[in-house]
């Protein structure tokens, strides 16, 4: 049954493929995001780049506010937990959400463990700079795993860095002989069998979206074209002039990643993006939390 | 169309939409039937010489979305209406349905049938059961926040709990399971079937 379990959890990421997922705030925002074809939505009480801007101890959402956002929309509706913080995840299950992201926007609840996700019903998402945190989430029982980006800062570096590494050490354990991979599982510190998957299939056992600072079409596209299978969009889609045209663009972008016309066309008359932060002016490097 | 033995059904080719949703899953259990796939995410990809269609798995409000702003939900509607064999799972029999219970949209409306959308409820409704299925035999059937069929006209290829899951209308193949989700071929050897007019 466990076993079931984690198999339907991680079927229902593969429905969520090719699309994008909107962090939203509001019901009304959950409506605008549905409506312009997101495939699931992110309820959270303040978008990542609010988050950054406030500062201080950030946590999950208000049941009751998340609880809006489901009658709102007929799509999944994700919430975020902090790393560690069993009892938010907890609750999260008590309300049925579709997905849990145990994430690293959030301030982390423990800095050494993460959630035992086996023990859950429901499905979890998980942030991963590298081939061996997503391991090691997977082992943890994540269904789903993302890039880490850099939330909340409209600079898709951290992202593509995260995606390239991912690939390369991906495409590395494909081409290791079999008594390679018993020294890689220990070097990446993940169980041997998951390296063997990964050495026997070419791909993570998960679905892997791309997450943190995606705020254009083109960054959508890029992102699937590094090989990603979705695509995340936080701060850039409300916080930036047109969300509900911002928003369409991306999910057609997604789907016509690799049609460059198309993408022009879209990227056309947007208004204005979010601001953004450069990497190099970040005080608080979110990425780095939970390893 | 001719079978051979060793490569699967030969010369046939089926179009996988390719808008949002897990197509790609479709498209590797038709490969390994030795059926030939393309994808269509655009207007311009829906051309003459395709045998079949697939509708997979996803979200339906996102791929019936950019059906209409590609413009090709008429075309295809009339296609299938003119006897195009078509195959939809989840989100594609709801694309398929002529009335959902609990949503105002109808994208295709080709297949008879009132269709509740979410209808076991959110992700830990999600199960997968073994059931019977008409011209198919003993399947493994997974569901994911999956609707089922309250009402229909076509023919019931299997149930659950009293609520049709897969029915079949002419050359129209809509199950409220993924058959692409599993290793089991047989559901999409038996659209191959219709395809060819075996069954």
């Amino acid at each position: 049954m466990a076993n079931d379990r984690f198999e339907l959890n991680k079927n229902l990421a593969q429905m969520l493929k090719g699309g994008v997922i909107m962090d939203v705030t509001t019901p009304e925002q959950a409506k605008i995001a549905e409506e312009a074809g997101a495939c699931a939505v992110m309820a959270l009480e303040r978008i990542p780049a609010d988050i950054r801007a406030a500062g201080g101890v950030s946590r999950m959402s208000d049941p009751k506010m998340i609880k809006g956002i489901q009658n709102a929309v007929s799509i999944p509706v994700m919430a975020k937990c902090r790393i560690g913080h069993i009892a938010e995840a907890q609750i999260l299950q008590a309300i049925e959400i579709d997905y849990i992201d145990e994430s690293e926007v959030l301030s982390p609840a423990d800095d050494v463990y993460h959630i035992n996700k086996n023990k859950f019903d429901v499905p979890f998402v998980c942030g991963a700079k590298d081939l061996g945190e997503a391991l090691r989430r997977i082992a943890e029982g994540a269904a789903m795993i993302r890039t880490k980006g850099e939330p909340g800062t409209g600079d898709v570096v951290q992202a593509v860095r995260h995606m390239r590494i991912m690939q390369s050490e991906i495409r590395k354990v494909v081409t290791m002989t079999e008594d390679e991979l018993f020294e890689a599982a220990k070097t990446l510190r993940v169980p041997y069998e998951l390296v063997k998957f990964v050495h026997e299939n070419g791909n993570l056992p998960v679905v892997n979206f791309a997450a943190g600072g995606v705020a254009t079409p083109a960054d959508g596209a890029l992102m699937m074209q590094l090989g990603a299978e979705g695509v995340f969009v936080g701060s850039g889609i409300f916080k930036s002039g047109n969300p509900a045209k911002r928003a369409r663009a991306i999910v057609q972008a997604v789907t016509n990643f690799e049609n460059p016309k198309i993408l022009a066309e879209l990227s056309e008359d947007l208004g204005e993006a979010m601001v953004g932060i450069n990497e190099q002016e970040i005080a608080l490097l979110m990425a780095e939390r939970g390893k | 169309m001719l079978r051979n033995p060793l490569r699967g059904v030969l010369n046939m080719k089926l179009g996988i939409f390719a808008l949002q949703g897990a197509f790609l899953e479709h498209r590797l259990a038709f490969e390994k039937l030795g059926v030939r796939t393309v994808e269509i995410r655009r207007r311009a990809h829906f051309t003459d010489g395709l045998d079949g269609i697939v509708l997979p798995g996803g979200e339906s409000t996102v791929q019936g979305k950019l059906l209409r702003e590609e413009g090709l939900l008429y075309p295809v509607k009339e296609a299938i209406e003119s006897g195009l064999p078509v195959f939809g799972t989840c989100a594609g029999l709801i694309l398929l349905a002529d009335r959902l219970s609990n949503d105002g949209n109808v994208y295709f409306g080709v297949l008879r049938a009132t269709v509740k959308r979410n209808a076991y409820g959110r992700q830990l409704g999600s199960f997968r059961t073994d059931l019977t299925v008409r011209g198919v035999g003993e399947f493994p059937a997974v569901f994911i926040r999956a609707p089922y069929i309250e009402e229909t006209g076509a023919e019931v290829l299997a149930s659950v709990g009293g609520k049709a899951v897969a029915v079949r209308q002419d050359k129209i193949l809509a199950t409220a399971f993924h058959p692409e989700l599993t290793d089991d071929l047989r559901v999409h050897s038996y659209f191959c079937d219709i395809v060819r007019g075996k069954v």
